[in-house]
């Protein structure tokens, strides 16, 4: 399990890197974390003849605010996101999810730019970042551009960046004070894909669902945002039967793949019940 | 003074012998990362080799071509089937009486075969070399369903075998047949079914799986032209049996022969066999005069050497209303895949399957295993257990759980009224063993105290009225189980192994400074051996253990002994361990008489020396007799202080024990959570008890893991889908349960320090534990057999097939 | 390919080799430097028996290429006992409690447990579970290493180590 060959670059800006990628073309490929793109070199399934190793970028790094919105920066770890005290109090779903992602070796390298640019529809974050409604910042040679979460992802391992670009920051609306969240991720062991995830941000109001978004992970060729699921439940105190419409609506759009995890129509249950629970616990935890 | 002459005690444990729990010798050099393992080797000039494998699982291979990998810069060699033709090694024998192609020789039957060896300067080359090979193959209807092996339409898999119709164990059925073994008194049997009140038949299977130890197979061949000598560096759980076949099948001299087996990552059973990667490797140093080292990946590991179990076993019992058994009757049809590489004893192609009466009193009983080929990788290898005897154990007790269903009886109490009672001891079982000792109702009883399995069973009781009240999901379930275990291979009388008899040996030298070192025929992969083989020998004759240097895995300078696998090194080299220390001892007497003047009947031994009977002064040490055995021993006496064994064991020995799990399942996703697992074994006498412990901490963990999901799977053409450590599973901290762990002692009456092993108990009990746990859970819903693996996905089945989820 | 020149510290030491750029870490300590005691269990990032401890973070070094660590502070197993050759804390915890059994796993779990500790000085024994869930062990099923990495703990901590009850 030995990768091809390629040659290693090291860009020290943003600049540098989209110019490399462009001169280098469909050769080329920016390394992040490389726990996604390394297993697949190892396996030869991916043999790009150019690296473009993102590390020398400082400006790829950190999670500051911007009005209300959290940027956070494409090479930011895992690890360093649950390190934040700032993601831990106002973003506390993305502190939840990260520590369901893999162990821990795994999330002092990986990054959250990899993790949703990458395409994977087992990652975790892209589900994560359409919930609450994030946008990614896309470089490349012909300037940079936002690209809504929701629209990023168009199949598995195909999504909205065009040759030659980089992303470089994710971008996310601080949800209300006193929001309700969840990840729910069923998985088979530490280190393993989610067989099904939901993850569920909501408020109420009145005992009442006033606001509420639901994402899926690995139940599709991409995340999803489960929308009738989500306006199903508005309105309502959350009762066994409004439950179980949302969690058949998400069930709805899932067409998950046969694998190891279990048959299609297990996939598909599992995550009507990931729905569910992810639904109760975010409207517990909601003020 | 006299407050600083040590006691008794202080005397005693100063030797640190059997019974102490002394810390382990080797985990100084592995703490600080200075173990010494095969891929730590490296060689001057040393060159690497890599496998082509087969995609596919049934082809012909029309054509090689290697011009463009013999471009690639540093890939030196291409070997094919071709090559070792040779040097007649295209194909090798294996174990079981079958042969194997190291590499395609026409034909790929299993994926991932190995096609072609490529050697290059490093291990990077030599994966850039596979990469540039070029096979054509011409793909094969492929047969993956051994239910469907012996149809008459199947798929001729060994076209080396046509109009073979009799193999290493008798007649052939079927061109996809490989032997039909037969057990027992069949009209015997048939008459107890006849008659019987009650009888129970299900259709039990144990799914493949495999060992895979953290360190996979690897090897360094260096072949040195000059002395015509090979040695081989390799993770080998039998060296000396390694350097006998290799001389038989590369017509070397056996003395020109040197294996060397440094620290082994684990071996669980994968590390007996003989894969064509050390054929390949050999041949490859011997082609290119250098060095050659093959380390395989864990994809490798995974779906070519060696699997385990693969076994479906139709099991009857017959029994009275009152639930006493009185016959027993399983029909195995075993899927050995493309080659029959199974290593068990020779004349046992179903190893010790037979055991599958367990720990009952079955007045009669009747077994015939078939064998079948399929096209799925070969192996057949005793995972963490004695040959067959996880198979049976899981066989045995699942069907007495079934019948305690049936009878409507408890499963414990099923156990304790057919159980073989400590008076019936040595114990002869209707399928031809002499179990050796037992007292399996006192196990049984202190198992269900200690968990208080009277009120879980209450407790189980009111959560299944919850369940049907629709106030809980969750249902609860208590797997009982309670395993014999026949261990210890064994008896010249029947074990040997391509004709070798399975005794083991040890060598013992004592220095004139009252240290030693023993040498052993076995090999440690981590039980431990380095300490507790040393305590033995500290008991036996007084020398504290950490003056014994403790030596294996050099055929060179370890007397000749079959190695460790099936729980066989404490059971046998153990034995050969304190009868070489006893004739240490004998010598040591003569000696200590002739300088203490007296009679050796007049001396006694009396913990670390002896001392002259009622004239307690009157004491030499054995470190001074050490001393005085290299330069005053009695006239006529050779001097020196050494002794050899060679134990041909009497008997197996049959360890026991009574497990229990308790388990909770969400039916809804069919996630599990062990809440309890007590695990009560006797081995008879407990050499180190935190080394016990330890093994029984790991063996149950495997079985945790083997019992809820852990498979080698292939889709229904023929393609391998667990081929990593995601999808094999394999559970990390988190999902290990917590494991509560006690014993009882019953020694082995044959064996000279009464000890029966251990190492693979847990694993042998532990996965109809978990079994039953889940089977149990779901009884009141209606079940009365689910397949392992009980994976969410299969539980949640379960349910949905019962009814208890939409 | 070219090779690249690379230098970085690693226990201690400056050190230095000429690599491809797709030569893991992994290799290039075991073979280049021949420290041999970090080890290869998977090649796919599940078994952490390669972990190594890089600029304060447990790194599978299996899944980074030599070149990234250019530059960096590195300590693997061999750097891991005391100054005056004795075992650390932490060795010793694995050899008391019988936290091992091939020793093939567990230069990777001393490895791991070493940063688990820096991070968090008294750990829970779920929170122990968690943190070496990185990390496979084949033989010992973990329960001995969770009570050798809080026996090392107490050790650092100076406080008496009391073995869970069973
Ligand atoms: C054992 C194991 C278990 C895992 N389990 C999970 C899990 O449960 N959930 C989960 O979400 N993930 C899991 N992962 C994946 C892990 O989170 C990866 O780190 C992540 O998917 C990719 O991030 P990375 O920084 O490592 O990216 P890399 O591997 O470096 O890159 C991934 C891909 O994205 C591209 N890329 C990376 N960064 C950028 C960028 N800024 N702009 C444009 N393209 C970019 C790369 O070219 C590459 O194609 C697991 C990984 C392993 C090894
Ligand atoms: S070898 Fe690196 S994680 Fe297994
Ligand atoms: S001690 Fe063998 S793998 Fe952990």
């Amino acid at each position: 399990m030995i990768p091809g060959s390629f040659s290693y670059h090291r860009p020290a800006s943003v600049a540098d890197a989209v110019k490399l990628l462009s001169d280098l073309g469909d050769d080329a490929r920016p390394l992040a974390g490389g726990h996604s793109l390394v297993p697949m070199m190892k396996l030869r399934l991916a043999t790009p003849a150019h690296l473009v190793d993102l590390h020398g970028i400082a400006t790829l790094k950190g999670i500051r605010r911007d009005g209300s919105n959290l940027v956070i920066g494409a090479m930011t770890t895992q690890h360093e996101l649950l390190a934040s005290d700032d993601i831990a109090q106002s973003m506390p779903i993305l502190h939840e999810a990260a520590l369901l992602i893999a162990d821990p070796q795994v999330r002092y390298r990986g990054t959250i730019g990899g993790n949703v640019a990458n395409g994977d529809p087992g990652n975790d974050m892209p589900a994560l970042m359409m919930t609450a409604g994030a946008t990614y910042r896309l470089e490349g040679a012909g300037g940079a551009r936002d690209v809504a979460a929701a629209d990023f992802y168009q199949g598995a391992y195909f999504t909205a960046l065009e040759p030659g670009e980089i992303l470089t920051a994710v971008s996310i609306p601080v949800p209300a004070a006193g929001h309700g969240y969840a990840y729910e991720k069923l998985k088979r062991k530490v280190g393993d894909y989610a067989t099904a995830a939901a993850a569920v941000v909501l408020t109420m109001s009145g005992g009442k669902v006033a606001t509420c978004s639901i994402g899926l992970t690995n139940v599709h060729e991409t995340p999803l945002l489960a929308t009738d699921a989500a306006k199903a439940v508005i309105g309502t105190s959350l009762d066994a039967a409004t439950l179980k419409k949302a969690a058949a609506a998400a069930e709805a759009i899932m067409a998950p793949a046969a694998d190891a995890r279990g048959p299609v129509e297990y996939r598909k249950h599992v995550g009507g019940i990931m729905v569910t629970r992810a639904l109760q616990r975010a409207a517990a935890k909601a003020k | 003074m006299n407050d600083l002459t040590p006691t008794r005690e202080q005397r005693s444990a100063a030797l640190e012998g059997m019974g102490c729990k002394r810390k382990r010798v080797e985990d100084i050099r592995f703490t600080q990362g200075k173990g010494n393992y095969v891929d730590d080797v490296k060689l001057p000039g040393m060159l690497h080799g890599d496998f082509v494998r087969s995609p596919h699982p049934h082809a012909r291979v029309k054509k090689i071509d290697d011009s463009e990998a013999l471009k690639v810069p540093g890939v030196l060699a291409v070997i094919t089937a071709e090559t070792l033709k040779t040097v007649n090694l295209a194909w090798m024998p294996t174990l079981a009486g079958d042969v194997q192609m190291v590499l395609a020789d026409g034909k790929v039957l299993f994926q991932n075969q190995e096609v072609a060896f490529v050697v290059a300067t490093d291990r990077y080359a030599a994966d850039d070399g596979i990469n540039k090979v070029i096979v054509e193959y011409e793909p094969l209807p492929p047969l993956v369903d051994p239910f469907k092996s012996m149809d008459a339409d199947a798929p001729v898999l060994r076209e080396d075998l046509v109009g073979k119709t009799t193999g290493a164990h008798g007649p052939r059925k079927h061109h996809n047949h490989i032997f039909e073994w037969t057990v027992g008194d069949k009209e015997l049997t048939d008459a107890a079914f006849k008659k019987a009140e009650v009888t129970i038949k299900e259709m039990i299977s144990y799914h493949r799986t495999h060992p895979s130890p953290l360190e996979t197979c690897q090897c360094v061949c260096s072949f040195d032209k000059i002395k015509g000598e090979l040695t081989i560096y390799g993770t080998f759980q039998a060296p000396h049996v390694i350097r006998t076949v290799v001389s038989l099948i590369a017509k070397l001299p056996e003395q020109k022969i040197h294996v060397i087996a440094p620290d082994i990552g684990g071996g669980f059973g994968n590390k007996v066999g003989a894969y064509p990667g050390y054929i390949c490797a050999a041949v490859a140093s011997i082609v290119t005069g250098k060095p050659v080292k093959w380390v395989e990946d864990r994809i490798e590991n995974l779906t070519a050497t060696s699997f385990a179990r693969d076994y479906h076993m139709t099991t009857e019992i017959a029994a009275t209303k009152d639930g006493k058994v009185t016959g027993l009757r399983v029909h195995v049809l075993a899927d050995h895949g493309a080659f029959d590489a199974c290593a068990d004893p020779s004349k046992w192609p179903a190893g010790f399957f037979n055991i599958v009466t367990g720990s009952y009193d079955f007045p009669t009983a009747h077994l015939a295993v078939d064998g079948v080929y399929t096209n799925k990788a070969p192996g057949g290898v005793a995972y963490r257990c004695s040959f067959r005897v996880t198979e049976a154990a899981y066989c045995i007790e699942r069907a007495m759980d079934i019948l305690a269903q049936k009878l409507n009886m408890d499963p414990a109490e099923l156990r304790l009224k057919n159980f073989i009672k400590p008076e019936q001891f040595p114990y002869h079982s209707a399928l031809g063993w002499e179990y050796d000792s037992g007292d399996y109702h006192t196990a049984m009883r202190k198992m269900m105290e200690t968990t208080g399995y009277a009120a879980l069973r209450k407790e189980q009781a009111e959560k299944r009225a919850a369940f049907k009240r629709g106030e809980t999901r969750e249902i609860m379930g208590l797997g009982v189980s309670f395993f014999t275990e026949i261990v210890g291979a064994g008896p010249s009388k029947n074990c040997d192994i391509l004709g070798i008899a399975m005794f083991d040996s040890c060598e013992i030298r004592m220095h004139p400074t009252g240290a030693g070192i023993a040498r052993m025929g076995t090999k440690s992969q981590g039980q431990g051996h380095e300490t507790t083989w040393a305590q033995i020998i500290a008991t036996e004759i007084g020398i504290p253990a950490d003056n014994i240097m403790v030596e294996e895995g050099n055929t060179d300078t370890a007397p000749y002994g079959l190695g460790t696998y099936g729980s066989r090194s404490t059971p046998v080299a153990g034995a050969a361990i304190a009868m070489a220390a006893r004739k240490i001892k004998a010598k040591a007497q003569m000696i200590a008489a002739y300088k203490l003047e007296v009679h050796e009947d007049d001396l006694e031994f009396d913990i670390d020396g002896f001392r002259v009977k009622g004239l307690p002064e009157k004491f030499m040490s054995m470190k001074d007799i050490c001393w005085a055995a290299y330069n005053s021993v009695p006239p006529g006496m050779e001097p020196g202080l050494e002794a050899v064994s060679y134990y041909d064991p009497p008997n197996m020995t049959y360890p026991f024990g009574a497990y229990l799990c308790v388990m909770d399942i969400d039916v809804d996703t069919g996630v599990y959570k062990v809440r309890r697992f007590y695990a009560l074994d006797d081995c008879g006498t407990r050499i180190n008890p935190m080394i016990i412990e330890g093994q029984v901490h790991g063996g149950l963990t495997e079985a945790f893991a083997i019992a809820m999901g852990q498979e080698i799977r292939y889709d229904e053409v023929g393609n391998v889908v667990t081929g990593s450590f995601m999808d094999f599973f394999m559970p990390t901290a988190v999902e290990t349960p917590h494991w509560e762990t006690d014993f009882t002692v019953t020694p082995s009456p044959h064996h000279p320090i009464g000890a029966k092993g251990v190492g693979e108990s847990p694993n042998v009990g532990g996965v109809p534990a978990f079994s039953n746990a889940v089977n149990d859970a779901f009884s009141f819903l209606g079940a009365t057999h689910i397949q392992m693996p009980h994976d969410y996905w299969r539980n949640w089945k379960a349910a949905k097939d019962l009814g208890a989820v939409a | 390919m070219a090779k690249t020149h690379v230098t970085m510290k690693v226990n201690g030491a400056e050190v230095e080799g000429l690599v491809e750029p797709r030569t893991l870490l992994v290799h290039f300590i075991r073979e280049n430097l021949q420290m041999t005691g970090t080890h290869i269990g998977c090649e796919t990032t599940h078994c952490g028996a390669c972990t190594v401890d890089i600029d304060g973070m447990s790194v599978k070094s299996c899944t980074m290429f030599a070149v990234q660590a250019q530059g960096s502070d590195i300590t693997t197993i061999e750097g891991m006992a005391n100054a005056d050759g004795t075992l650390s804390a932490l060795q010793e915890g694995f050899r008391m409690m019988h936290g091992l059994q091939c020793g093939f796993c567990t230069p990777g779990m001393i490895m791991r447990a070493h940063r688990l500790l820096k991070e968090n000085p008294s750990p829970s024994e779920q929170e122990i579970r968690m943190g070496i869930s990185g990390n496979i062990c084949r033989c010992t099923g973990y329960q001995n290493i969770v009570k050798a990495i809080q026996y090392a703990a107490a050790k650092i901590n100076g406080v008496e180590f009391k073995e869970a009850a069973e």
